[in-house]
């Protein structure tokens, strides 16, 4: 549980779902075409007597995606008030003392305080494991159960955990490696933990490999003569490019990862993560609008092709995410304070 | 300096460089016979708060129950309502489906869980507090960053202010302070 080369990365990875969360969550929201009724997805009494369809997989993507981002929150908030503390008692300015003082919530390093803290945290993080991978399954589902050649996989929800892990490595991977670079980090996020992290993307990428292969092996081997057709098409239909160019990203290029000069290397290492995030882009690419353009009756069969709106759709929410991490950055201690201080006191005080 | 009136004084309060010195201070306090102290520190320290005070893991036994408290209500929550409030007859499956429940079930589970855990952890460490009377001591800021504090409180039974302070002195800290209430 409490694996020390993972801490460098943790508040990083937690800013990332949080704030990636919060882009995620406007995209339903325009989804459902009538944005001011989105509340009928919440379960609450009213005078229509009219309640959410349980049986829907899609009002389980709701509460699971609110209990994700609402769990998130909370570890890494209370994972976040000891460093504002620090932070409040290194500020120079009453402003500033004041802005950080607010949400440390009088925090004073009491002994009972840490345990509390401390026990709080394991259970969290003990609980949280089952949610990431039930939130991932969740939006498996969502396709899984749907009649759709390229969405109808028993495959997607673990498929989907595996892919989530694979490109959020890949962000923490790219944000870790350039940060480290840019501002001189390399005894705190060492290459130990660029190794670590490459091997864990190795296997998640591996795993993903095999969800693509099974995938078509699924449509040949189930004999559906709809799932086949859409297999063939994707793959050497007009949107085939789509394909291929998922397949190259996080199937070969994330064969480099079994040497560990390579996973060291923080230049190969902000590629190889580009590339990823790429693939994974085309992937869900792969999985919605080219799924969508070969529904069952040939004549509705109409490759996707980009707009105006679709293209800025893509671009706009880099925006809003970079401007919430930058933000983060800027203001909030990106790796933990606490910890680090520990091993760093620690040694200072062996060496005497 | 004047001396100071015992009601106004909070306690006698020592600064340490170290996590070990700390923890054996909180040691040797105990072992004096103090049962009101404190200690302060800019991270987590194994085993310091049991030195002081042994307090059981309550979130050991908050996560069972809320985890069940959790799942019945996520369950009835759609077992009621299927059943009472709004009955989807769809193709004639059956109205309670509890499979297809069982998502939902999960997901409050945790959610009460992670709330309870929380919650329970800022009550029991009573926060938020704006202010307390430990933040007077002499360079507490430091106490969040790299110097670790041990305070005796004047309400303790054995306190007197001479033989506190000449006790913590004992200890070797860096400084002894006395701190207003």
């Amino acid at each position: 549980m409490r694996q020390s080369w993972r801490t460098a990365f943790s508040r990083f990875a937690e800013a990332m779902t949080l704030f990636a969360l919060a882009v995620a969550g406007l995209f339903p929201l325009f989804h459902v075409g009538r944005v001011e009724l989105i509340y009928y997805t919440i379960p609450y009494p009213n005078t229509m007597n009219l309640f959410s369809q349980w049986r829907s997989p899609l009002i389980w993507d709701a509460v699971a995606i609110s209990t994700y981002g609402l769990v998130s929150l909370l570890f890494w908030y209370i994972d976040l008030i000891p460093d504002l503390a620090s932070m409040r008692d290194k500020a120079r300015t009453r402003v500033a003392k004041f802005m950080y003082a607010i949400p440390a919530l009088g925090w004073r390093g009491d002994a009972h305080h840490w345990q509390g803290l401390h026990r709080t945290a394991f259970f969290l993080a003990a609980i949280a494991t089952p949610l990431v991978i039930s939130v991932h399954s969740v939006v498996g589902l969502d396709f899984a159960i749907s009649q759709l050649p390229g969405w109808h996989h028993t495959i997607f929800p673990p498929f989907f955990v595996a892919g989530a892990i694979f490109s959020g490595l890949a962000m923490v991977m790219l944000f870790a490696a350039l940060f480290r670079s840019a501002y001189k980090m390399q005894t705190i996020i060492t290459d130990e933990h660029m190794n670590k992290a490459g091997i864990l993307m190795l296997i998640t990428g591996l795993l993903v490999t095999y969800g693509y292969l099974i995938e078509i092996f699924g449509a040949w081997f189930s004999g559906d003569t709809y799932e086949w057709a859409y297999s063939v098409e994707r793959v050497l239909g007009p949107l085939g490019w789509s394909f291929w160019g998922m397949m190259i990203f996080n199937a070969v290029v994330v064969q480099l990862l079994w040497f560990r000069s390579v996973r060291t290397n923080p230049t190969a290492m902000v590629l190889i993560s580009l590339a990823i995030l790429v693939g994974m882009w085309l992937e869900r690419f792969v999985i919605i609008p080219v799924s969508l353009s070969y529904p069952f009756l040939e004549n509705m069969w109409d490759p996707f092709t980009f707009g105006i709106w679709d293209i800025l759709t893509v671009i706009s929410p880099f925006g809003l995410f970079l401007t919430a991490m930058f933000l983060f950055i800027r203001f909030v201690p990106v790796i933990p304070i606490a910890e680090t201080q520990a091993t760093m006191i620690e040694e200072a005080h062996h060496v005497k | 300096m004047s001396s100071k009136q015992p009601n106004t004084l909070y306690g006698v309060a020592a600064e340490f460089e170290s996590a070990e010195q700390l923890l054996d201070a909180a040691r040797e306090a105990r072992r004096a016979g103090y049962r009101r102290v404190r200690a302060y520190s800019p991270y987590y320290i194994e085993g310091l708060a049991d030195v002081l005070e042994k307090r059981t893991n309550i979130s050991a036994w908050i996560v069972p129950v809320a985890l069940l408290v959790g799942a019945f209500s996520g369950y009835m929550l759609q077992y009621w309502t299927s059943t009472n409030v709004y009955e989807f007859n769809i193709g004639g499956r059956p109205v309670v489906s509890w499979p297809s429940f069982m998502i939902i079930t999960f997901e409050a589970a945790i959610l009460f869980t992670a709330l309870a855990l929380v919650g329970t952890m800022f009550a029991q460490n009573a926060l938020p507090l704006p202010y307390h009377p430990i933040f007077n001591t002499p360079n507490f800021g430091e106490a969040s960053r790299s110097r670790f504090f041990l305070c005796i409180e004047s309400i303790d039974p054995e306190f007197d202010l001479q033989d506190t302070a000449e006790f913590l002195a004992s200890l070797e800290p860096i400084n002894v302070s006395e701190v207003e209430s």
